[in-house]
């Protein structure tokens, strides 16, 4: 009973963070249907961003956890989303309007360039940090196991609920929300109606990136290590959630990526640790065939 | 252009169908003769396509049922087959309100493509296919006649090697119907073939039409916008509005009914008097 | 501003400067956090070292290359239009001429295919790298008919390739099974995985099938790591048998009651003979690939899947039963994917889960995509492409995949139909020649 409380935080812990990253990939297939395969890159080089920034706090001697914290979220934020940005521009703006793999294949054309510029410039090595925030609440001392709750897993679930809130503000209630939500349904007529599709859609790329950035430092925080390859994975586990959650849909990403956090942790935890991620693939593959348009996700009628 | 009365071809009874809280069709009955042009006319979003849709398996029914009395097969239901073998069992064919071809595919293609049960089982799991044996040559040399017939018939023959894309929208049309024939249809659905045309294939429409009900009697199930069209090659009419039949008839009594005055032609009329 | 960057009219200098500015400014955002810092090793800890000399040589280079780049796009551009100007060749025309173009190609090609081995009998790097690129134009067409030909997204092709290569080395070392008794069988049971992977997910479309595709080609990735006992985990399988040339073993002494190639034909042993005997199978297997693939193209199957590719919804009102034109598709290219497992697994003669991670799935998409889609000989094109860049990047190996990834985006960003993006109609009424473009004109 105890074991599987941690594991539910554990689960839930995991699964925010690729709830963040989800939203990312969701927005932007929203918007330009399209795979934003290099997403998991850029939440990699924010990992790097946020390792650096760490680095830097820490020889200049700052004490003050959320000073540090704020500094390099901001920090991470702000070079990430340029590069969400940049990406947008170089890689996926000159093929919009063209096929749908077009696009496909510059995505994942960038995302082995990025791997690869990280790992030139960064070295292949691990990157460990010295621990950021350590302990936590002892939530529960039963017989034989405590049940703990690390204050970088607080940290992690309450950052990502106020974002999620800020979020869902933003996209229902702001004005950039209300073009974003215009040119998810009709880019042409948005466009007609005065909507600026370009910025738009610049915009949420850095939007996604600026997630994939929280995300970032809230991995670099909670495990202390990074390397060169964590976006693979990561940007593959976060692109499931979309979609088990129903691809372009907010609230559906963040719960994919809670179904896909707690399945793993329970999994590795009860089953074997080696095929959690087997078993990741496999749900997503039933909930497919049954759902065939995610949980959330609105089922697409066939207009003939 | 009175006609000696025929058997019924389809019979739609009671059919409905709901979208959620929308209900496009609404427990409609019909019937379409053999060997007719019946014509379906109501305004936009009356639930035609819907129709169509219901009647070649796309979409499944809420209620109701289609009974189709096919010459060589009997009575088939066709809410109960998937759409491919509404086409290839019940022979009942279609073509779409905004055209589907296959674009990058050349015209000739495209109508050997809509030949394809009959040259896959000619191909023997593709083997005769692969090693190109008599049995399957002989098929594909049918199969090839058979579509330069259509397209002769329907004057694409030029045009035959072009991808089927980019060609100007009129001609499209053609080949859609010429595709669809090459299915060898006993039931023909076409869903606005007129639209986008203009006077002078439209009357090449109407001849044609007339063709294949007169001479090869393939019974026709028109929707149609274009007047000139509808009334001029239509044995039987009927008019649907909010998903529901209003009326029916010959050309003559669907013109001069009130009804159909009202929901269908005089709309407008009556919203601009209200207004002023 | 960005209206500015992205002009299309020919600029003046001083917008060619300012341009460039801009893209090196950005460039220099983008640099600082990777290019001008990094973390390094200090007692232990990290410590944070800045590059600022490199940073700045990196930004200079962008704002001299996005100077020359405006500007040979700028020229190119003028010239294509006095070129358009100039000609009065209508787009069937040249559409004929880029088909004899690509038809004399595909001679050449195969030409220089037979011959490479004459010509670099002693070189083992050439004759290794063109093994490589055919490995991958098998690959490619075997995928293009799943992507290319049927327009379904399958993104763990890798898998089929994996089963192909696992059933030969378990094949062979666990029942000594020979090269040409386990292809057939290895190609049948890659096939049956294409089915039964392609049977749950046929209900789903595009993006959805991407990634169950995807999932599927790390499932069979990681079942391979881990389960150890069927295939050896992360240590693979090694000592696989070498394909010998119809009984005649290319080694250097054979065993008892057999030959060796070379004692066979009285040559002097050469470690080469092998190579080139393992080149020219993988040539013949490629050939035959493109033939039956080709062939595939103009019977009904091939033409209901790029029916299916270009609209199913028409296709089912055709009659055709899209889910076995699906499930077609899927196992003919698992079949070919298995058939280059096979041969992958012989030539090396060992074999481990790394050699099938998704990077390779992504590389034999990106030669179907950039070769363009469904184009034979666009294939052959973008693997060699691709293979290469890499491998003229070698003497900065580290560089390599950082070139390829770029080469991707860069030949995408440039061409998105494809390098070769004209489609050969699969049968004819009017035989092409004068005799149609005449009849055009009347
Ligand atoms: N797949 C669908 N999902 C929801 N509503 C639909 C669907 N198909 C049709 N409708 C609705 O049914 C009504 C009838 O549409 P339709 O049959 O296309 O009309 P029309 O008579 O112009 O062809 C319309 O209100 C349309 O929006
Ligand atoms: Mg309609």
């Amino acid at each position: 009973m105890a074991y599987a409380l941690q594991q539910l935080i554990n689960g839930l812990t995991l699964g925010a963070m690729y709830g963040l990253i989800a939203i990312g990939y969701t927005m932007v297939y929203g918007i330009i249907g399209m795979i934003n395969f290099a997403h998991g890159d850029i939440f990699m080089v924010s990992a790097f961003i946020a390792v650096t920034a760490f680095t830097i706090l820490a020889a200049a001697d700052v004490t003050s956890i959320p000073l540090a914290l704020t500094f390099v979220l901001i920090v991470s934020i702000f070079f990430t989303s340029a590069y969400g940005w940049a990406v947008e521009r170089t890689a996926y703006r000159p093929l919009r309007g063209s096929t749908r793999l077009a696009p496909l294949i510059s995505a994942i054309g960038m995302s082995i360039f990025l791997q690869n510029a990280v790992q030139l410039t960064q070295g292949a090595r691990v990157k460990p940090i010295p621990p950021v925030l350590e302990g936590g609440v002892v939530l529960w001392d039963a017989p034989g196991f405590t049940v703990q709750i690390g204050w970088s897993q607080m940290l992690i679930i309450v950052t990502t609920v106020v974002l999620m809130l800020a979020f869902t503000w933003m996209i229902t209630q702001t004005p950039f929300g209300r073009q974003q939500r215009a040119c998810e349904q009709d880019r042409t007529m948005a466009s007609l109606l005065g909507v600026n599709v370009d910025r738009t859609i610049s915009f949420t790329f850095m939007l996604g990136a600026a997630l994939a950035a929280v995300a970032g430092v809230m991995v670099t925080v909670y495990y202390g290590v990074v390397d060169f390859f964590i976006g693979f994975l990561a940007g593959i586990k976060a692109f499931t959630a979309a979609v088990l959650g129903g691809i372009g849909s907010l609230p559906g990403a963040m719960l994919g990526g809670l179904l896909i956090g707690l399945i793993e942790s329970f999994w590795a935890a009860y089953l074997w640790a080696e095929y959690k991620d087997v078993a990741t693939f496999g749900i997503l593959c039933l909930v497919l065939m049954l759902r065939p348009s995610g949980l959330l996700g609105r089922p697409e009628v066939e207009k003939v | 252009m009175s006609k000696t009365p025929t058997s019924t071809l389809l019979s739609v009874r009671n059919l409905t169908m709901r979208f959620g809280g929308l209900t496009a069709i609404d427990d409609l009955s019909l019937e379409v003769p053999a060997g007719r042009i019946t014509g379906i006319i109501g305004p936009n979003g009356a639930g035609k396509t819907t129709l169509f849709n219901c009647l070649t398996g796309f979409y499944k029914p809420t209620t109701g049922t289609l009974r189709l009395a096919h010459p060589s097969h009997g009575e088939m239901r066709l809410e109960a087959l998937p759409s491919h073998r509404v086409a290839r069992d019940a022979q009942v064919v279609r073509t779409f309100q905004n055209i589907r071809l296959f674009p990058k595919m050349t015209v000739l293609e495209n109508l050997i493509v809509a030949q394809h049960n009959v040259l896959q089982r000619a191909s023997k799991f593709s083997i005769a296919g692969l090693f190109s044996l008599p049995g399957y040559r002989q098929a594909e040399k049918n199969a090839i006649e058979r579509a330069a017939m259509w397209l002769e018939r329907l004057k694409l023959t030029h045009l035959a090697d072009h991808a089927a894309g980019d060609l100007p929208y009129g001609i499209q049309r053609r080949i859609e119907i010429a595709r669809a024939l090459c299915v060898d249809p006993v039931l023909l659905c076409l869903d606005e073939p007129a639209a986008g045309l203009n006077p002078r294939e439209s009357a090449e429409l109407n001849e044609l039409l007339l063709y294949l009900c007169g001479e090869l009697g393939i019974a026709i199930l028109l929707i149609e916008h274009d007047m000139s069209v509808v009334m001029n090659v239509s044995d039987h009419i009927g008019v649907i509005s909010y998903g529901r039949k209003i009326a029916e008839g010959t050309p003559e009594q669907v013109k001069n009914d009130p009804q159909v005055i009202k929901a269908y032609l005089g709309e407008d009329e009556e919203e601009g008097e209200a207004a002023a | 501003m960005s209206a500015v960057v992205f002009a299309r009219h020919a600029m003046t200098p001083a917008e060619r400067l300012r341009d460039a500015g801009w893209v090196a400014f950005v460039g220099l955002i983008l640099g600082i956090p990777l290019v001008g810092l990094t973390t390094v090793d200090v007692g232990g800890r990290l410590g944070v070292e800045t590059r600022f000399g490199l940073l700045v040589a990196a930004v200079a280079a962008v704002f001299a290359g996005r100077l020359l780049l405006r500007w040979s796009i700028d020229q190119a551009r003028n010239r294509k239009l006095a070129r358009d100007q100039a000609s009065t060749a209508t787009a069937a025309d040249r559409a004929h001429g880029a088909q004899k173009v690509v038809t004399v190609l595909g001679w050449v090609a195969l030409g220089a295919s037979i011959a490479l081995p004459i010509f670099y009998s002693d070189n083992r790097y050439v004759v290794d790298t063109a093994t490589t690129v055919l490995i991958y134009v098998m690959l490619g067409w075997g995928l293009n008919v799943v992507v290319g030909l049927a327009g379904l997204l399958d993104l763990g092709y890798v898998a089929f390739y994996a089963v192909g290569a696992y059933s030969y080395a378990l094949l062979s070392t666990q029942f000594g099974w020979s090269f040409w008794e386990a292809l057939p069988v290895s190609g049948a049971l890659a096939a049956t995985f294409g089915i039964l992977l392609g049977y749950p997910i046929l209900r789903l479309r595009g993006d959805y099938l991407a990634i169950v595709t995807l999932g599927f080609g790390e499932i069979i990735r990681i079942i391979l790591v881990n389960w150890t006992e069927f295939s050896g985990g992360p240590n693979g399988i090694s000592s696989i048998p070498r394909p010998s040339f119809f009984g005649l073993e290319f080694t250097r002494s054979a065993p008892e009651g057999s030959q060796t190639f070379a004692g066979f034909f009285g040559l002097d042993f050469s470690p080469m003979h092998r190579l080139i005997f393992l080149y020219y199978l993988i040539l013949v297997l490629a050939l035959l690939t493109h033939a039956f693939v080709s062939r595939l193209r103009k019977l009904p199957v091939g033409r209901a899947w790029e029916a299916l590719r270009e609209d199913e919804i028409a296709c089912k009102a055709m009659g055709m039963n899209t889910t076995n034109i699906k499930l077609s598709a899927f196992a003919i290219g698992a079949m070919l994917g298995g058939f280059a497992g096979v041969f992958f697994a012989a030539r090396q003669g060992f074999i481990s889960p790394e050699s099938f991670v998704f990077t390779e799935s992504a590389i034999i998409l990106a030669i179907v995509v950039l070769g363009g889609m469904g184009s034979q000989m666009g294939v052959v094109l973008a693997a060699t492409l691709l293979v290469l860049i890499p491998e003229f990047g070698r003497n900065f190996a580290e560089y390599r995949m950082l070139l390829f990834g770029l080469a991707m985006v860069l030949i995408m960003v440039w061409k998105p139909g494809g390098l070769l993006a004209h489609r050969e109609p699969t049968l004819r009424l009017n035989p092409l020649g004068k005799a149609a473009s005449n009849k055009e004109a009347a």
